[in-house]
């Protein structure tokens, strides 16, 4: 990597501060960002530790589950609470990437850094989170905006996201055999005001809701409902491991067994 | 008090693995030598492209560098040499293009060294590697072996027209032909063996170090044959005599044959060192690994099996393309001739052979030998043509096994390409794993997974494979440029404690455990008396190293051979001490003793006799107890056996799970079962790999995709199902041991097992083969076409 100055602030008003400095940039986890500094993919002139912030950590609610932009996955995936009142989130969360990979990478990473293959964004989308960052708060329908790319403006930081507890959810993730992101991950949720269905890993615009699977379960919240409804190929990912067909197919494969579970 | 059982056949804990496992090993990149510095290898990320120009002057004045050198530099040093020649059918020989250490005039493969910058710290010599100005001219690149012989492919090397390197043949064509045109039928199957990357845990590093005062230069390097290294490197590329340069490959972790053969960055640093008289250090990156390390298999084949009505083979076609990648790396041409088609009679009776191979030369990195290296290729392409022959006529694929099964009572059996096998039982390998695998109660279970929508397949595989290649003047005669022998040196010291120095080389398979249980077998001591030294030309006499499962049956003879010689002089000494006859001196348990009496000296009562020699036959013997053997096997050895794989497919993906997998081998005497099992499921871990999962995948112009694990899929343990190893040995004939070797057999008997049980699943589609790797995608694919008419699940 390149030579940089290295900050890990205390308070929020001190992290926002020193990524004031345009070429600065906030570390989380490190399971994105140390690769590509590794790879000398970026140059920042500070990089500024989000871990003394003491963001980690998990609220639960009558109605919503709030997590700390700090927590790590392994923490989401073992929290009883979580479990409890969106079992689809932490089951999303358990297979996350590898063991290091769950015990170091954070959720504020996995939704700043908004990879297209990435599990977490799903979840946002479909259970309609709201991120809470250092400025304001965003709806998940506004916050993802393409493939590594979100709403968040150069030094904003996520303090954490809130996501409304569902009747019923659950994640289904066909894994990248190599690097186990999502080569299609589905999340499904069943709110009093309809069924939410939003797809990750599969389209080269990143994470999308699927509005033909959501008239169809909000309809009838069965995996049959889905039957015959098809998920066009036209700008799904295609590479070595699956083409834009295969995706498509699985998409569908993958949401109804999100539904089989969930119900 | 009872000794503990420690040798021949007892599973004895690894005396290495303390210090593995408690971060004790210690590695090249552990090193560091006084005034070190560091080089990076700034390499090409083109395909195939004329160098224009390469401006050193802004990374030369960047801090800290101290020298910065390209291929102009190195251009009066030698090629890096090919360890084997190759000729032609026309017999000319094979085309060697120069392969230089640093590139020269052109690059040609991604990953190609346009230059090496050194400086006081890596990350200064990283800086500095930005700050080359490289002017580069795109020319057309080609990646896979059709392309390269397409007309009017670019061309790699003017001294290799058409891009051939070698057109290669062995058998009896005529005899083959004349065996098609009479037979009931012939059976033809195209298939391709999957690009490999190795990947060793431990990337490959060097350090190059020079003592000006007087003239030595040393190497540590990551390699499983020092002493070959020094040979090549110090002889053909760097003009280094031997005792000016010493060679050291200290703990290594992992090879898997990517450590075999001589490097660039190994000449790199060593040339340097004596040019900057500093010791310069390279680690490789693991990106650098994926486009520097040598490559494996990488064959396309076409292969044609005559029968007669009762499915008894009759003559065998074998048309082979493979591919070299941009430069012949050390063994590589070696791999698809004599590693490969000399075993395509595998384990069956096919009286007629004629294999044609040809190697060509394309822009991906060099290609060659990967555990296995041509027996892999060569027992997946007949093991899958047996099933297709099966397939086609409708018959059982076992009794058409069992049918052309080499008989029991026909060994030394002489194949029709070249090899003679020395032993071997195909049937009690086949029988014992169908037993444990339960085949006969599959259609049951098949049935089961049926009923929960799922599609089970169970395959089989009967492959046959040799090791230890030798002797040294048959593979002399077949072009090979080095000798196949091994070294023991066998150091009693005056205690009686052994030090073996041995010239093969552990890199995680355990020598030091079971080359010690040689020594408590022969020389009746405890394995806490002995232990096992490799990996540094300096303390060992010579070797050849390790690769081709030969440590064992070639490595262990030697050893034999040693302490047979010890064991004799010990004789002498003993008939002195005891006045009696040498002729009436047994040695058993350790003890020298007077036959029929008990009047007896110990083991350590020799040696410190040897060693101390006031009561010794001093006018007829030489004090010490320290002897060396050389020995050079008469054949290779032949293990084999019986690989059965089951596996359930999910309908709706395509994702094959692994359900079931028994092996039962043949790898003869076994000193350690339990490294035995261990070599075993390694090897058929990385089978599955390159079944199921791994594929080094270039686009048609060059450029690696699956250049991380982000894109390489490596297997993992969760990927593996719980592995049976078993073995039903017969002994190999011809080496003291009778022991065979086990380094590779999993890796050679496993694919075409998965590969059978994934077709057998998907039967009722109409697919005969499956070429690897069986992605979920492929599988899916298949399960689609197959029923066109039903419902998208
Ligand atoms: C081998 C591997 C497999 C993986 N598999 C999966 C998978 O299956 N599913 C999945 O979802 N992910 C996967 N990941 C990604 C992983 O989940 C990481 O959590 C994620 O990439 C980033 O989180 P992090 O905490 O490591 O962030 P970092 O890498 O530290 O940061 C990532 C980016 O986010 C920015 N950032 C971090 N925190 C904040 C914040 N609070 N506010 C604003 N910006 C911030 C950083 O500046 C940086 O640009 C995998 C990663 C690896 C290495």
């Amino acid at each position: 990597m390149y030579d940089f100055a290295y900050h890990k602030p205390s308070s929020v008003a001190d992290a926002v501060a020193l990524l004031g400095d345009s070429e600065a940039k906030a570390l989380a986890g490190g399971q994105t960002f140390i690769p590509v500094l590794k790879q000398r993919l970026n140059k920042p002139s500070a990089v500024v530790d989000l871990a003394g912030l003491g963001l980690s950590g998990i609220t639960v609610t009558a109605t919503t589950v709030t997590i700390g932009a700090s927590t790590t996955h392994v923490t989401v995936a073992n929290s009883a609470e979580v479990k409890k009142a969106i079992p689809g989130l932490a089951n999303l969360a358990s297979w996350i990437g590898d063991v290091a990979v769950r015990y170091r990478g954070t959720i504020g990473g996995s939704l700043a850094n908004n990879d297209p293959a990435a599990c977490y964004p799903s979840a946002a989308l479909a259970l309609g989170a709201t991120i809470k960052t250092n400025t304001r708060e965003i709806a998940a329908d506004d916050f993802f905006q393409g493939m590594f790319t979100t709403a968040l403006e150069p030094g904003e930081i996520i303090l954490s996201a809130s996501f409304p507890i569902p009747e019923m959810s659950a994640y289904e993730k066909f894994r990248n055999p190599a690097s186990r992101y999502a080569m299609v991950g589905v999340f499904v949720a069943k709110t009093a005001s309809g069924v939410r269905v939003a797809v990750t890993g599969a389209s080269q615009g990143g994470v999308f809701r699927h509005t033909a699977f959501e008239t169809a379960l909000s309809a009838n919240f069965s995996a049959s409902a889905l039957d015959g409804i098809a998920t066009p190929a036209d700008g799904l990912n295609s590479d070595i491991h699956g083409s834009a067909a295969y995706r498509a197919h699985l998409v569908g494969v993958m949401a109804k067994r999100a539904v089989a579970a969930a119900a | 008090m009872n000794a503990p059982f420690e040798g021949i056949g007892a599973s004895v804990r690894r005396k290495e693995d303390l210090r593995f496992i408690s971060g004790r090993g210690h590695y090249v990149d552990d090193m560091n030598r006084p005034g070190q510095l560091h080089a990076v290898m700034k390499r090409s990320d083109r395909p195939h492209a004329k160098i224009l120009s390469i401006d050193t002057s802004a990374a030369l004045a960047a801090p800290g560098v101290v020298a910065v050198y390209t291929g102009t530099d190195t251009a009066a040093l030698g090629s890096i040499p090919c360890g084997w020649q190759i000729h032609n059918k026309d017999g000319s020989p094979m085309a060697e293009p120069r392969h230089p250490m640093l590139a020269e005039g052109k690059v040609r493969h991604v990953g190609d060294i346009l230059a090496v910058v050194i400086a006081a710290t890596k990350q200064q010599a990283k800086d500095a590697a930005e700050l080359l100005h490289i002017d580069l001219e795109e020319l057309p690149a080609i990646a896979n072996v059709a392309d390269a012989i397409a007309p009017g492919a670019p061309v790699l090397h003017d001294a290799a027209p058409g891009n051939v390197c070698y057109d290669w043949h062995i058998g009896d064509k005529a005899g083959v032909d004349a065996a098609f045109a009479a037979a009931h039928r012939v059976i033809t199957l195209d298939l391709t063996n999957n690009r490999l990357v190795p990947n060793a845990m431990e990337p490959r590093a060097a350090i190059g170090d020079y003592d000006s005062s007087t003239g030595d230069y040393t190497l540590y390097t990551t390699s499983q044959n020092p002493h070959v290294i020094r040979l090549l490197m110090g002889a053909f590329v760097l003009g280094l005599p031997e005792h000016k340069l010493r060679v050291v490959a200290p703990d290594v972790g992992g090879g898997f044959g990517s450590k075999i053969y001589h490097y660039a960055e190994e000449a790199i640093v060593t040339w340097s060192a004596g040019k900057l008289g500093r010791a310069i250090k390279w680690t490789a990156d693991r990106s650098e690994s994926f486009m520097s390390d040598a490559h494996g298999r990488d064959h396309v084949s076409t292969a044609k099996m005559a029968i007669d009505k009762d499915g008894k083979f009759l003559a065998l076609h074998v048309d082979t393309l493979c591919n070299m990648g941009a430069y012949l790396s050390t063994f590589a041409t070696a791999v698809p001739t004599y590693l490969y088609a000399t075993l395509l009679a595998g384990t069956y009776t096919t009286p007629v052979i004629y294999a044609e191979v040809k190697a060509v030369f394309t822009n991906t990195v060099p290609v060659d030998a990967y555990r296995g290296a041509g027996r892999p290729e060569a027992a997946f392409l007949i093991e899958r043509l047996v099933d297709v022959v099966a397939y086609d006529t409708g018959m059982d694929r076992v009794d058409i096994r069992r049918k052309n099964f080499i008989p029991r009572d026909a060994f030394p059996y002489q194949t029709p390409v070249a090899l003679q096998y020395d032993s071997g039982d195909y049937f009690a390998t086949l029988e014992a794993a169908q037993k444990t695998a339960d085949w006969a109660g599959f259609p049951a279970r098949r049935a089961a997974s049926a009923a929960q929508g799922k599609l089970r397949g169970i395959g089989i595989s009967t492959y046959l494979e040799a090791c230890g290649i030798a002797p040294s003047k048959v593979v002399g005669s077949l072009g090979a440029r080095a000798g196949l022998y091994e070294v023991a040196n066998i150091r009693v010291h005056p205690t009686g404690s052994v030090t073996v120095f041995t010239g093969t080389h552990s890199h995680g398979q355990g020598h030091e455990t079971t080359m010690a249980q040689l020594v408590v077998d022969q020389l009746g001591i405890p394995l806490a008396n002995v232990d096992v030294v490799h990996g540094d030309t300096a303390k060992i006499p010579f070797g050849m190293g390790t690769y081709g499962s030969r440590s064992l049956a070639v490595g262990g003879s030697a050893m034999v051979k040693a302490m047979d010689k010890i064991i004799l002089k010990g004789r002498k000494i003993a008939a002195h001490l005891l006045e009696a006859d040498v002729g009436d001196i047994e040695f058993k348990d350790g003890k020298f003793s007077v036959a029929g009496t008990d009047r007896s000296k110990s083991f350590g009562e020799i040696a410190l006799t040897a060693y101390v020699p006031h009561n010794y036959p001093i006018e007829e013997l030489e004090p010490g107890l320290d002897e060396t053997a050389f020995y050079d096997p008469k054949n290779f050895t032949f293990p084999g056996g019986c690989h059965i794989c089951e596996v359930e497919i999910d309908p709706a993906t395509g994702i094959p799970t692994i359900v079931n997998f028994v092996a039962v081998d043949d790898v003869g005497r076994v000193v350690n079962p339990m490294i035995v099992e261990g070599q075993v499921q390694g090897g058929i871990a990385q089978g599955i790999g390159q079944a199921l999962y791994e594929h080094a995948a270039y686009d048609a112009h060059g450029q690696l995709i699956s250049g991380s694990f982000m894109d390489y899929t490596m297997p993992r343990a969760d990927n593996l199902p719980n592995i049976t190893v078993a073995t039903e040995n017969t002994m190999c004939t011809h080496n003291p041991l009778g022991s065979k070797g086990c380094g590779e057999v999993g890796a050679i008997g496993s694919p075409p097992a998965v590969i059978g049980a994934i077709v057998d699943a998907l039967k009722d589609y109409g697919v005969r083969h499956l070429n690897m790797p069986a992605s979920p995608e492929k599988i899916w694919s298949i399960i689609q076409a197959g029923r066109p008419a039903m419902a998208a699940e």
